[in-house]
């Protein structure tokens, strides 16, 4: 008994005295040392982007960044609680949002992707034929191939959505060949791959997840993004410091570095250039203002 | 199956590589885990004992509390500290947001219901006669609950495990209230979901045998502390 | 054996409005081996548990060795003078070693040499490292025994100790609190339904009726010539409700 109670304690103690470790170690609790919190969606940090190019930053500004990579919806109402410093999202219309409501003063254009529609290999549909993405979904609900979406108001779904209204359909529960996945964009692509759904993605994922997908392939938008027939599908990502008027403890000074770096004309080029060593060709398009 | 064996020697890679990366995530789960077991123990099992000794008032309450507790999504509990934690939140001040500390109280709030309620339930199964035992020998009322938790030691044990396992695999929260942090706040299970989102089966896989590995020693020791007695 | 020990005066025990104890005066005394006889639900149990300071009279004065226990808090050092054997042995789910420290180790005392010889007392000797659990009943009840004679209680309450027990732990058991009694004048109060067992080791007999004490005197007076009616249907083993 007094055995066990003696190995109960120190288990205790061990496992306390480890734990307290965990504060002391992270470095946010010093506050010499400067973190720059950046709240962004999945795909730029999935990609390896953001992998690619912040070291440079953080060497230049001595300071550490903190990816946060959630859904652009998410990441956005981060940013409107002031739980972030700069946000770097690809929603347009939240995008203007946030800045009229005052969280942040000014929006600029930093890159964009291109979305592609995929499907089975079959094309049951023949969007092969069709001139532009919205002819493309309209082939697929008149022929009643299975469709599979996010449906979780990430940015690729809520383009979707728009493709959709701008062909003067409604997607509802009631339709059979529509499904509402409720998943990230991996998840989604992989069940489209098992079920032979079509299914809207960003070019970057589908890239990098090509060879797990072997059912399914590019039915509308090109080989690459500058062969993409149709502009509506391009994808822009938007830059933004977080009001620091709105809420106390933003590092409002390293935010505004952080918006000037990502569009100088370095890591302009540096973005320009990612993703041709390994997929053979670029993910994103530079598009800052000059 | 071709995932599934690149998984598994890909989980053999890491380990004996020694892998810095790997090695950080692993140290951080068990840092905000143990952290967060040995918090929810310290409240839960003295409160777990108290209710199963019939000394609080509000017994039936409180029971109703810690069991709706034990049923509570990860997620929800995420969200509410998330809330609470925000700059925008009431203790927004500590900046605990996207640290392991955010971690740690999310984790005490999934685990404590846990310990507690388990814990009442394993000191109710002790022969109510040992206390009086226990006292007519000369215990103080300190060393009479000590007894009674020591009798049922089986069972506060088990609450623990139950606790540990509960918060070592949970996602839900962990990532609401951590941020999946590279470096800072990724542990074990956000790290599985974001290679299994970036398409990485292989290395998710490894990194899930290694999870479970952890979880099968760590909870191998905490049941040898049930057998030991004293010669 | 002499002075009281323990003085009991006007003690009420009820439980809701149910009064189980109604004592006018009772006096235990220093080294003697009293018993308590009487049937089912006369209080014995009752009185045990207010001896031990397990629980406090509804009323009335509790004096033990000068302190009035109904009226202060008890000392610590004071309540560790007595102990109780119960009916039904509860032993702690580990080895009979561990059982018999258990009242020291509450005590922060050591427990070496100690617990080897009181096993050698009850003829446990081969069982310090066995599990408790796995005990016969009679084994149980030495261990329970063993457990409360390492404490060296001043008091040893007994509560039908040997209620279900075989004759050969009985007599083994009766030997050893008679020993105990002799060599260390330590004070025993035995509760038994047992008139004969009450007979074999008890300097003094008491019988409790109805919460009552009816009649209390010594073992040889109470058997001959009782002088309570009740008493003498008792004793002549007629069941007395």
């Amino acid at each position: 008994m007094k055995h066990f109670t003696f190995a109960f304690v120190l288990f205790m103690l061990g496992v306390s005295i480890l734990g307290c470790a965990a504060p002391v170690s992270q470095p946010t609790a010093a506050p010499s040392v400067c973190t720059l919190r950046l709240a962004t969606t999945t795909s730029t940090y999935d990609s390896g982007l953001l992998d690619a190019i912040l070291p440079d930053f953080e060497k230049k500004f001595n300071c550490h960044v903190d990816v946060v990579a959630v859904g652009t919806g998410q990441a956005l109402e981060i940013g409107s609680k002031g739980d972030a410093d700069v946000v770097l999202v690809h929603a347009r219309a939240g995008e203007d949002k946030f800045v009229k409501d005052g969280f942040a003063q000014e929006r600029f254009d930093v890159m964009y992707n291109d979305f592609v529609l995929v499907g089975p290999k079959e094309d049951p549909a023949q969007v092969k034929r069709a001139q532009s993405a919205q002819q493309a979904f309209k082939l697929i609900a008149d022929s009643g191939a299975p469709f599979a979406s996010r449906g979780d108001k990430s940015g690729t779904n809520s383009k979707e959505l728009s493709i959709w209204a701008s062909a003067g359909i409604t997607p509802t529960k009631g339709m059979k060949w529509y499904n509402a996945l409720g998943q990230g964009m991996g998840e989604t692509l992989l069940a489209s791959n098992e079920g032979k759904f079509y299914a809207l993605t960003d070019r970057g994922t589908w890239l990098s997840m090509t060879a797990k997908l072997p059912n399914l392939e590019i039915v509308f938008g090109g080989n690459t993004i500058d062969e993409n027939p149709d502009k509506h599908l391009h994808n822009p990502y938007g830059v933004m410091a977080v009001n620091p008027d709105k809420f106390s403890g933003i590092n409002a000074a390293m935010a505004k570095n952080f918006v000037q770096w990502i569009l100088s004309p370095a890591t302009q080029e540096r973005i320009g250039a990612y993703g041709k060593d390994k997929f053979g060709q670029a993910l994103f398009y530079a598009n800052a203002a000059k | 199956m071709d995932d599934i064996t690149r998984g598994l020697a890909q989980a053999l890679e890491l380990i004996l590589s020694g892998d810095a990366a790997l090695f950080e995530i692993v140290l951080l789960s068990l840092q905000v885990t143990g952290a967060a077991l040995a918090l929810a123990m310290l409240a839960g099992i003295p409160l777990g004992a108290a209710l199963g000794l019939g000394r609080m008032r509000a017994q039936g309450l409180v029971t109703i509390f810690l069991y709706t507790g034990m049923g509570l999504p990860p997620v929800v509990v995420g969200l509410f500290v998330y809330l609470m934690l925000s700059r925008s939140g009431p203790f927004g001040s500590l900046a605990w947001l996207f640290t392991p500390s955010a971690m740690i109280v999310a984790q005490v709030i999934i685990a404590f219901p846990v310990v507690a309620g388990l814990t009442m339930t394993a000191v109710q199964a002790v022969d109510p006669q040992l206390r009086l035992q226990a006292r007519a020998l000369g215990a103080t009322r300190i060393q009479e609950m000590w007894t009674v938790l020591q009798e049922a030691r089986i069972g506060v044990v088990a609450a623990t495990v139950a606790a540990f396992g509960a918060i070592i695999s949970e996602v839900g929260a962990v990532m609401l209230v951590g941020g999946n942090i590279e470096g800072k706040t990724r542990v074990l299970t956000t790290a599985i979901v974001l290679n299994t989102r970036t398409g990485d089966f292989a290395l998710a896989l490894a990194l899930g045998m290694i999870l479970l590995t952890l979880t099968f020693l760590i909870n191998g020791a905490m049941l040898q502390l049930q057998r030991v007695r004293d010669g | 054996m002499g002075e009281s020990i323990f003085q009991l005066r006007a003690i009420v025990k009820q439980y809701d409005a149910r009064t189980v104890l109604h004592l006018d005066a009772l006096d235990i005394l220093q080294g003697e081996i009293l018993a308590l006889v009487g049937p089912s639900g006369a209080g014995k149990s009752t009185l045990l548990r207010l001896l031990n300071f397990l629980e406090a009279p509804t009323s009335g004065q509790l004096v033990y060795r000068g302190v009035n226990t109904a009226r202060e808090n008890i000392p610590l050092a004071l309540r560790r003078e007595i102990t109780t054997v119960f009916q039904r042995p509860v032993l702690l789910n580990a080895n009979v070693r561990a059982n018999v420290a258990f009242g020291l180790q509450l005590r922060g005392a050591s427990a070496n040499g100690v617990v080897g010889k009181l096993l050698t007392r009850v003829g446990l000797q081969n069982f310090a490292h066995a599990s408790a659990r796995k005990l016969s009943g009679g084994e149980m009840q030495r261990v329970a025994l063993a457990r409360a004679l390492a404490i060296e209680p001043r008091v040893l309450l007994l509560d039908e100790p040997t209620a279900n027990l075989d004759p050969y732990n009985i007599s083994l058991i009766e030997e050893i609190v008679r020993a105990q009694n002799r060599e260390r004048a330590t004070t025993v109060v035995l509760v038994t339904h047992n008139i004969f067992q009450a007979k074999r080791l008890a300097h003094r007999v008491g019988l409790l009726l109805n919460g009552q004490l009816v009649e209390l005197r010594d073992t040889a007076q109470f058997f001959q010539s009782p002088q309570d009616p009740r008493t003498a249907a008792f004793v002549r083993g007629e069941m007395v409700y």
